[in-house]
């Protein structure tokens, strides 16, 4: 009906892209988390499970750490901060050729295995990279058990 | 006579598994300014490498990764950044400067002194 409602004019090459995203996980026949939104969310997340551990990297340049709020609640972890814009204010001295960087606020929530501990995390940024480590449960751990 | 760039961002080579950092470019009276998204690179694993016609920037991801990990998750997919443009010749690529830092780099590229605007002066004949 009125369809430029929806897609904005100019935004076609963000609707190609959300098609080659769709595609592509199409494909991939992946199943996605239903907290991870459009691919692409910002900062990009690398996660990975160790025997001993949960391990997130997030690819966030150009945040001031202090400015990065990590919160782990109810197994569930939150990530969560904001980038400035580096572009100038618009003027007719400025020509802004690209505009690509993402600046505002970003959130991105995943979800944790059950046996994490919330007490033992730890996190470091480092060349634009969060690195977050989470210690699953001693408990948790996989034991051999001796046979006498 | 500021607008005589219309070439500048063409991206090259695109064959092996990179990723493309997202840009900012900005253009003002003085120069050209480029940032770059390269999240995951140290210093020494980053090449900005500048000629009179072109621009590469080329960076390595780079952490320990602990051992016995499965990938659950991998929003970044190649473990390399790569982008070229194309530079006009009014740009000053001799007195570059840039600046890494929180895997964001920030490069200036002067222009070469006449190619800065000028009034032209209008004579009533």
């Amino acid at each position: 009906m009125f369809p430029s409602f929806f897609a904005p004019a100019g935004d076609l090459f963000a609707e190609l892209d959300r098609l080659s995203r769709d595609m592509q996980q199409l494909f991939d026949g992946l199943p996605v988390n239903i907290r991870a939104g459009r691919r692409g969310g910002f900062p990009a997340l690398n996660i990975g499970y160790t025997p001993s551990s949960v391990e997130v990297y997030a690819f966030a340049p150009g945040v001031d750490p202090q400015r990065i709020k990590v919160e782990i609640h109810k197994g569930v972890l939150t990530i969560e901060g904001e980038r400035a814009s580096d572009l100038p204010p618009a003027s007719d001295k400025v020509n802004v050729y690209a505009n690509e960087r993402m600046a505002g606020s970003f959130k991105r929530v995943i979800s944790l295995p059950d046996d994490i501990d919330p007490a033992q995390v730890d996190a470091t940024y480092r060349d634009g990279l969060l690195h977050i480590s989470i210690k699953r449960r001693a408990d948790a751990q996989p034991r051999r058990i001796a046979i006498h | 006579m500021t607008e005589t760039r219309s070439n500048v961002p063409a991206e090259t080579r695109r064959d092996d598994p990179v990723l493309l950092p997202p840009v900012d470019i900005v253009e003002d009276d003085t120069g050209i300014t480029v940032y770059a998204d390269l999240p995951g690179v140290p210093k020494d694993k980053l090449a900005v490498r500048v000629d009179r016609e072109s621009l590469t920037i080329e960076g390595e991801i780079s952490f320990g990764l602990p051992e016995k990990m499965d990938a659950v998750l991998a929003e970044v997919q190649a473990p390399r950044y790569r982008r070229s443009f194309t530079l006009s010749r009014e740009l000053d690529t001799d007195k570059c400067d840039a600046v890494f830092k929180d895997g964001v780099l920030k490069l200036r590229i002067p222009k070469v002194e006449h190619a800065k605007p000028r009034r032209i002066e209008v004579k009533v004949g």
